[in-house]
């Protein structure tokens, strides 16, 4: 039921993709998808595979994880292949009604599926090795220069960690709520799209309701938790870059550079 | 006696085919007689939670089989909402499935359900209002405007008003002080005496099963270790220690007693038994 | 000075609309609690206790009277921190309190808003782990424990900011009996062996035993005030107030009507024996 949706799961574990500080990793994706967007032809493409299996073989999170996260994202990516495939002008290879197939529509269907599944795997490695908690530090972090221009980083990145900690609350409330009215004989499953919608109602006055409430509870055990914002907090964790977080974004700028030097020579 | 309901080598395992898969309930049988009282107990973990949502069709089992009235409520999987108006279960804190704008409405939204419709539904939903003790006049108040006991009682009356055979209450005290767990308790007694149907009180107070049943059932460990009258139960008092059950204080007394050397009845679980049993005691001159 | 938390004259109604009448749920309370001692208050809902509470760490402010927190007015807004870093509280339910989705980051949170330097927060959440008998548990998520668990949890959050005081406002109301065992038992622990006050609101009459001192509450007034074994003893007193005696005194104020020579100052059951014995052999 609702209990196995997964939703930026996190695998423990103490490979070297795990120790790595939380802002080493995100920068690592924005170079890994720059570099991902600026490849070209196979050469460039041959050696973001490499790159992101050599990650995936560091970081020792099976390859079967990965793959099961594309799922959802399976419409887009057909979608994205057929496109691509059959409207792409150029040599026409075969043509049958509105559909006509190119050589440079197969390259393009092939490299536009290439990048996204290569895209999302990449950023679920991330966050398949990255606590959310962690997660969330590197980004206040990251954005810590922001809070000069008096952005709320610190409130954004607290909401954000008590949102990742009540979703696991809020599914098995939606669960039990969802139960409750069905053995009051609501219908959940059956009905128009309109009769559907309706049927939600016994589930989201309660369901919002609640989550109010714990909202209210929440702010008030905060406060007698001492909170007072962001400002004098310290951290039981505090960042730090190792030797390794250096030697991972020195060899992000190479792939970046390699794979813009390719692209200056179309390969 | 035909059972109502019979539980027949129930299995249920929970994430089957993966790693985490764990039995919640394993093989369990247990039959519920028309118009008892049951109570079933068991600390948390052992199962009941999983074993009550059977019973209504809400979980379906990975093994074995619930009959009602003995039929298969699985035998047409298109019907298995029937069975959830004549097996009524009230979950555990009910009052956060409250939703409707006004106390009647949300009573009325299990009926409704059922397709009753004007003067049959008000009748029923007045009738269940009147079982838990609210009062006529705040049928018509939002259900927010009302404390955490009337609340409750609002979600106990909205499983009632479907009138069904069974009516199955998850800790339906849970939370409330002493004065409110008696009165609704009270209600609860009183409506399973006016109505002749059959109640199952799920508890992990003791206390309370031994105070209200007929018969109790023990889960423990996924599986029913103990069943039978409060006395015969009771009589095992080492058994239910041992599953990590308290058994009432007025027991405990007893037991100890026991232990003492005083021949008396360790199967007793209320005051007025062990006075009696003391009152008889020292009439005969029984010493310590 | 040895007072922790001292009350006088405390009243407190809710903020309502302009005209409509305010109802006091507190209507003058006087109490002085003693650093170091354990104190249980009772009453049915609505007697006033979860709004006492609520006024010993400054969750709430008297609308008359005075609230003194370690010689601090809770009134005064520049005490708040003050107040909050001495008593410690810990809520009904266990879910709402949890900040963090890894059990020690949750325990951390109340000395990180104290800005403790990060070595020694590591050692506090050690110690506070220990102390509750959760160090096993350090990076479990939260969501996946029992409520017994996460109401230590709860606990060792408060005592990591090392207060002198921990009121637990209904904490055990939610738990089942092996849960609630649990955390009374810790905060047992902690009142013998740190000194820490604990203060425990609840409507279980059976954990009244284990405290120095009762309060019983009635429509926001100090109805009844005594070691345990002289409040509990108080049958008939008690259910007029909405309580029930504990079984055992129950038992035994029976068989005092009956004739038996019994006095009902037994709160375990081995006590019990021990006097339904004595009338025996007698």
């Amino acid at each position: 039921m609702l209990k196995d949706i997964t939703l930026g799961q996190y695998f423990p574990g103490n490979s070297v993709a795990h120790r790595l500080d939380p802002r080493t990793k995100l920068l690592m994706v924005v170079a890994y998808i720059v570099a991902l967007f600026s490849a070209v032809w196979v050469v460039s493409y041959g050696l973001m595979i490499l790159v992101l299996a050599g990650c995936i073989a560091v970081s020792r999170v099976p390859v079967k994880s990965l793959v099961r996260g594309l799922k959802p994202v399976l419409i887009i990516l057909v979608f994205t292949g057929v496109i691509n495939l059959f409207w792409t002008p150029g040599e026409s290879l075969w043509h049958w009604w509105v559909f006509n197939l190119t050589r440079e529509g197969i390259q393009r269907a092939i490299f536009m599926v290439l990048r996204i599944t290569m895209l999302i795997m990449g950023t679920f490695l991330m966050t398949y090795t990255t606590s959310p908690i962690r997660l969330t530090d590197g980004l206040e972090s990251l954005l810590g220069p922001l809070k000069k221009l008096h952005l709320p980083i610190h409130e954004l990145s607290m909401m954000m960690s008590i949102a990742l900690r009540f979703i696991p609350t809020l599914i098995e409330e939606t669960d039990k709520i969802m139960s409750a009215q069905k053995a009051r004989g609501a219908d959940f499953e059956s009905g128009s799209v309109l009769q559907r919608a309706r049927a939600m109602i016994p589930l989201l006055v309660p369901l919002f309701i609640s989550a109010f409430r714990r909202a209210d509870e929440l702010a008030v055990a905060m406060e007698c938790r001492c909170y007072h914002g962001g400002k004098g907090r310290t951290k039981l964790h505090v960042l730090r870059y190792q030797g390794i977080d250096y030697a991972a974004l020195f060899l992000s700028l190479v792939v970046v550079a390699a794979v813009f030097a390719l692209r200056r020579f179309g390969l | 006696m035909e059972p109502i309901i019979r539980v027949d080598h129930l299995t249920h395992t929970y994430g089957q085919g993966t790693p985490f898969c764990r039995s919640a309930v394993k093989d369990v049988c247990l039959d519920i007689y028309p118009g008892e009282l049951l109570g079933m107990i068991g600390h948390t973990g052992s199962g009941k939670s999983t074993l009550i949502q059977h019973l209504n069709g809400l979980l379906k089992p990975t093994g074995g089989k619930i009959l009602f009235h003995g039929r298969d409520i699985w035998a047409e999987p298109g019907r298995i909402r029937d069975i959830r108006f004549k097996v009524g279960l009230v979950f555990q804190y009910p009052e956060y499935q409250l939703f409707e704008e006004t106390v009647g409405k949300d009573i009325a939204f299990g009926p409704r359900n059922m397709g009753l419709e004007g003067d049959a539904l008000r009748e029923r939903v007045e009738e269940a209002a009147g079982f838990v003790g609210l009062s006529p006049d705040l049928l018509d108040k939002s259900p927010f405007e009302l404390s955490g006991g009337q609340k409750r009682r609002v979600a106990i009356a909205g499983v009632i008003a479907m009138m069904p055979e069974v009516l199955i209450l998850d800790e339906p005290s849970a939370g409330l002080d002493p004065a409110g767990r008696d009165s609704l308790l009270n209600n609860i007694r009183s409506y399973h005496a006016a109505t002749g149907s059959t109640v199952v009180l799920v508890s992990h107070s003791m206390d309370e099963v031994a105070e209200n049943a007929d018969r109790i059932a023990v889960l423990a460990d996924a599986g029913v270790v103990l069943c039978g009258t409060p006395r015969e139960v009771f009589s095992h008092g080492e058994t239910l220690e041992a599953v990590g059950l308290t058994v009432p204080q007025v027991t405990k007394v007893a037991m100890e007693l026991r232990r003492r050397g005083v021949a008396i009845d360790s199967a007793i679980y209320t005051v007025e038994d062990l006075r009696r049993a003391l009152d008889a005691l020292r009439e005969g001159g029984a010493p310590c | 000075m040895n007072d922790m938390i001292q009350t006088k004259s405390l009243t407190f109604h809710y903020p309502v609309e302009e005209g409509e009448p305010a109802p006091d749920v507190l209507r003058g309370v006087d109490l002085t609690i003693e650093q170091g001692s354990f104190v249980v208050i009772l009453g049915h809902n609505g007697s006033g206790k979860s709004t006492l509470a609520k006024h010993m760490n400054a969750a709430l402010v008297p609308t008359g009277g005075q609230v003194l927190v370690d010689g601090y007015d809770t009134a005064e807004e520049e005490n708040t921190l003050e107040v909050r870093r001495r008593v410690g509280m810990v809520f009904q339910n266990p879910d709402n309190q949890i900040v963090a989705n890894v059990v020690e980051e949750d325990v951390a949170f109340g000395p990180e808003n104290l800005g403790v330097p990060t070595e020694e927060i590591a050692r506090r959440v050690r110690q506070s782990l220990q102390a509750v008998g959760m160090e096993d548990f350090a990076l479990h998520a939260p969501h996946l424990l029992s409520g017994g668990q996460k109401q230590r949890v709860a606990i060792a959050g408060v005592i990591a900011m090392e207060p002198m005081c921990i009121v637990l406002d209904e904490s055990t109301a939610m738990l089942d009996p092996s849960g609630r065992r649990e955390v009374l038992e810790t905060v047992q622990r902690l009142n013998r062996e740190k000194g820490i006050t604990v203060i425990l609101i609840t409507h279980h009459m059976s954990e009244a035993a284990y405290a120095h001192r009762v309060i019983v509450m009635d429509s926001g007034r100090v109805a009844m005030d005594g070691p345990p074994a002289e409040i509990l003893t108080q049958v008939d007193r008690l259910r007029q107030l909405g309580l029930t005696a504990p079984p055992t005194v129950l038992l035994l104020s029976a068989l005092q009507k009956d004739g038996w020579d019994v006095s009902l100052d037994a709160l375990t059951v081995e006590d019990c024996a021990d006097q339904i014995c004595r009338a025996l052999g007698a």
